[in-house]
């Protein structure tokens, strides 16, 4: 473990927790999308469920973000400052969670593959040394349970399902594969964070997510994809603010009242 | 911990205004005990396990909450009801304190409130056994215990989807009277 200096280890701190947010917030954004036109009352409700718990849970890393950034001297962020008042370059969220709804089965194989790794990295990071970080995880990862049960079955039910469904859920696992490398990479800021006891050692995480999802994709009769490139690895992914074009135009939509009204109270 | 034994350790000891504390501190638990959950009206914020302690401290009372579900849409309702609650009881104000951990469990819901659950036709949660977070494996096809209907008794009831009306419950059909109902998810 090497003795870095505490500015440098709050820097390191702020940014991994705008990873743990950006996720929440990006795919709760996503989620939201469906609201009011899901494909049956049951999964609008259920979308809008998972879309609230993500939400809930980016609120309490948001608000420790801007805590730790504030201990440096920096002026204090709020919430609603770091998510409304940031461009795409400076989210930190996985590509993954920024990939457009399409259709149900993309929506459900975008939280089937992310929920999978979620429930994991929570796991872990309930027996972080950062005990603010523990009592976080230790809240969300029961919530996250229910989700990656849900996506799970439903990705059974629409790849074991009819034709169509199976060659949809088919297509979105091929189509959405290459954005999930990046759930495993771990660059610099992390490995300091992980040196430390603070943070999740990503590449511990492959093989149970690997054998859970593989398990799962089994019992739906859909193909794994074989390896291809992987989008967002060496370093240059969403983690690191590099992101696909979809993010910008998520954020449009999001951010525009707040930054159209800078004082508005709803 | 039952609202009894959490006024006791909430208590003061050694102090001039201990009696005086110990009739507002009584007074802060019956108001809270009429503040609902806005979305479930029968059961009281207490019998849910959501107000954690009521302390003085010294800039005056200090309740402590903490969440059902992160997202929880109701939290800030309750706030400003346990605000209101507790000033209607003492004439001060109170600090609202929210603690993450432990992390809230549906284990915590009183007995008598599961009964007013039933009553209301929502099922009331099976237990969810120590630790649960951390030592279930999660698997695709989970256990299932057999939930009863609120309103006809049977336990032949179906799941039908994952998530119900509120973040905390799930919606359920009985294959026997055939009414649709929710069910109050283990957590």
């Amino acid at each position: 473990m090497t003795a870095a200096n505490p500015a440098a280890r709050g820097a390191h701190l702020f940014e991994y927790l705008l990873r743990l947010a950006d996720n929440g917030v990006v795919l709760a954004q996503r989620l939201g999308e469906w609201v009011g036109k899901g494909p049956v009352l049951e999964e609008d409700i259920a979308s809008t469920n998972v879309a609230l718990d993500l939400l809930g849970q980016a609120r309490l890393w948001l608000a420790y973000a801007g805590e730790i950034e504030a201990r440096d001297g920096a002026p204090v962020r709020s919430e609603d400052a770091l998510a409304y008042f940031r461009d795409s370059g400076e989210f930190r969220n996985l590509l993954l969670v920024e990939q457009p709804n399409g259709n149900y089965a993309d929506t459900i194989a975008r939280q089937f593959l992310f929920d999978q790794w979620h429930v994991l990295l929570l796991g872990q990071l309930a027996l972080s040394k950062d005990a603010r970080v523990v009592g976080i995880a230790a809240k969300a990862v029961k919530e996250v349970r229910y989700h990656v049960e849900r996506s799970s079955d439903w990705v059974v039910r629409l790849g074991d399902g009819t034709a169509e469904s199976h060659a949809r859920m088919q297509s979105a696992i091929g189509a959405l594969w290459m954005y999930t490398g990046e759930m495993f990479t771990v660059d610099a800021t992390e490995r300091e964070l992980i040196d430390a006891g603070i943070a999740v050692d990503n590449e511990s995480l492959s093989s149970p997510w690997q054998a859970s999802v593989r398990a799962v994709l089994d019992d739906a009769t859909i193909v794994v994809p074989a390896d291809p490139f992987m989008q967002g690895s060496r370093a240059r992914g969403g983690k690191q603010g590099v992101h696909t074009e979809h993010l910008s135009h998520l954020l449009a939509e999001m951010q525009v009242l707040p930054r159209s009204f800078p004082d508005a109270r709803w | 911990m039952t609202p009894g034994e959490r006024m006791a350790a909430a208590r003061p000891s050694s102090d001039l205004t201990v009696h005086a504390d110990s009739h507002a501190l009584a007074a802060i638990w019956r108001a809270l005990g009429s503040v609902v959950d806005p979305e479930i009206p029968v059961v009281s914020i207490v019998e849910l396990g959501i107000v954690r302690t009521v302390a003085r401290e010294r800039d005056g009372w200090v309740v402590t909450v903490t969440p059902t579900y992160s997202g929880c849409p109701a939290t800030r309702v309750i706030e400003s009801d346990i605000r209101a609650a507790a000033a209607a009881a003492t004439g001060e104000g109170v600090r609202i304190v929210t603690e993450l951990a432990p992390a809230w469990t549906t284990d915590w819901i009183a007995p008598e409130a599961r009964r007013k659950l039933q009553e209301a036709g929502i099922a009331p949660p099976h237990p969810t056994g120590a630790d649960w977070a951390q030592a279930q494996p999660i698997t695709l096809y989970r256990r299932r215990d057999a939930v009863r209907c609120p309103r006809c008794g049977s336990l032949r009831t179906a799941e039908l989807a994952r998530f119900g009306s509120t973040a905390c419950k799930a919606q359920y059909r009985c294959t026997d009277c055939l009414e649709p109902f929710d069910y109050f998810k283990p957590h």
